[in-house]
């Protein structure tokens, strides 16, 4: 019965949270945190365009985010400072909610697609988390020397005629399909409270790079677990429960 | 021995020009500082070197392959990051051999937790020892103290002697005179 109803859920949430903590610390690194809560929107308006448009929602959702991370760098030039992603962010948020207030069918996924939906994750979506959540860790790790270099010296790419943009790009497409993924599941504050809060506490006490991505791992699971067992018993949305438990021991460590 | 960079009438800047025409030259294991007053547009013929800054009027010509190292002003932004100086260095490729006592001793430490002296000087470290043909160099001095100052000239000795060429921009006199085989003196630009 168990194996049944939530072993899927328990190994997709399980996946998105070995990925996301990982990824929040380059976010972090690149002082992109507030990427993650736009991508998540724009996943969770671009699943309710699917919906409304007949298409599947986990289409919609991460191509939206996918086509917002690769597009972002061409209006980089006037949108600095975050301001892309507040932009996004606004702008998503929006449309999502004009499309709940004005179709039923969307009301009832923007509600879950906000609260979080992952005892609703099945064994495409698991499929879809392990694969993708596989790409990225391995990416991640192939990108993490380049994407250090580009914050701590901008010039060090010009200078030595090498491309920055397939980094950026890269690790831009890899946020909006992560964030996409999660948003899918955990939704829209459960996956920012997972790519936010265990990089900000790791960050404060590791003595490395390494032991930093490793701690913020250690917290996130940690997070994940109890979330998860808190959730079932009090029976519960998952997603609140996540993000309630992160600023708990975000509290008490901080 | 081999020139590496000649610059000819250079008039450089960024969205106008910025500097009065500049004549240098720089050979392979030659040390050439640039100095002048504030607002002359050293820092700005530098970056045009590097190919941050624009090129108004002149010629600039590197050798064809030339590998660059760059030092700017800005400090790498580290604070709030779990970063070592063994991490910086290794980032870059830099090895640690060389570095004074009183830096190799604490390259495990967070660069966030390092005094500003420290920090800068593992950050021009991490330049300094990467390969490069050319390395520029903007105030390497600034917030070094005097035993800094020391190891930086010494290093910088031992760089040239290896064959490399160095262009340091430079208000620290004393530096200049000890480091430096020739200098070329930029005088203030009219342009406002």
């Amino acid at each position: 019965m168990w194996n049944e109803l939530f072993l899927l859920p328990f190994l997709t949430g399980l996946a998105l949270a070995i990925v996301l903590p990982v990824l929040g610390a380059y976010l972090r690194l690149r002082d992109e945190w507030l990427a993650a809560l736009a991508y998540a929107h724009i996943a969770a308006a671009g699943a309710l365009l699917a919906l409304v448009s007949s298409l599947p929602p986990a289409v919609g959702g991460i191509g939206t985010a996918l086509a917002a991370g690769a597009g972002k760098r061409f209006f980089a030039a006037r949108l600095s400072g975050g301001a892309s992603y507040a932009l996004l962010l606004v702008g998503s948020w929006s449309v999502a909610v004009l499309l709940a207030a004005n179709h039923p069918l969307a009301e009832r996924l923007g509600h879950a697609l906000f609260d979080g939906q992952l005892y609703f994750a099945d064994g495409p979506t698991l499929a879809l988390v392990a694969i993708g959540g596989t790409v990225s860790l391995l990416a991640l790790r192939a990108l993490s020397r380049n994407l250090l270099l580009a914050h701590l010296y901008p010039d060090f790419f010009r200078i030595r005629g090498l491309r920055a943009w397939p980094t950026q790009l890269g690790f831009d497409v890899l946020a909006a399909l992560c964030l996409a993924l999660a948003t899918m599941s955990l939704g829209v504050m459960g996956a920012f409270a997972l790519v936010f809060i265990p990089p900000w506490l790791a960050f404060r006490r590791s003595a490395s790079w390494r032991g930093g991505l490793l701690r913020a791992l250690a917290i996130g699971l940690a997070a994940y677990l109890g979330a998860f067992g808190l959730a079932l018993w009090l029976d519960q949305p998952f997603g609140p429960i996540l993000a309630l438990l992160l600023v708990g021991i975000g509290l008490i460590i901080a | 021995m081999s020139i590496l960079l000649h610059l000819e009438g250079v008039v450089a800047g960024w969205q106008q020009p910025a500097t009065r025409p500049v004549d240098l030259s720089l050979a392979a294991g030659e040390i050439v500082g640039l100095t002048g007053p504030n607002g002359a547009g050293k820092s700005t013929v530098l970056a045009a070197v590097a190919g941050r800054a624009r090129v108004f009027a002149g010629r600039l010509t590197r050798s064809a392959g030339l590998r660059l190292a760059l030092q700017t002003q800005e400090v790498p932004p580290v604070v709030g990051l779990p970063l070592s100086g063994r991490k910086l260095l290794a980032l870059t490729g830099a090895s640690p051999v060389g570095l004074p006592p009183w830096l190799a001793d604490r390259l495990d430490q967070r660069l966030d937790r390092l005094s500003g002296g420290q920090r800068h000087y593992l950050a021009l470290w991490a330049v300094l020892d990467t390969p490069a043909d050319l390395v520029l160099l903007d105030e390497p001095t600034n917030n070094l103290d005097r035993a800094g100052v020391a190891h930086l000239t010494r290093h910088l000795r031992d760089l040239a002697a290896s064959g490399r060429g160095i262009l340091i921009v430079s208000h620290d006199a004393g530096f200049v005179a000890a480091a430096c085989d020739r200098v070329v003196t930029l005088e203030p630009c009219d342009v406002e």
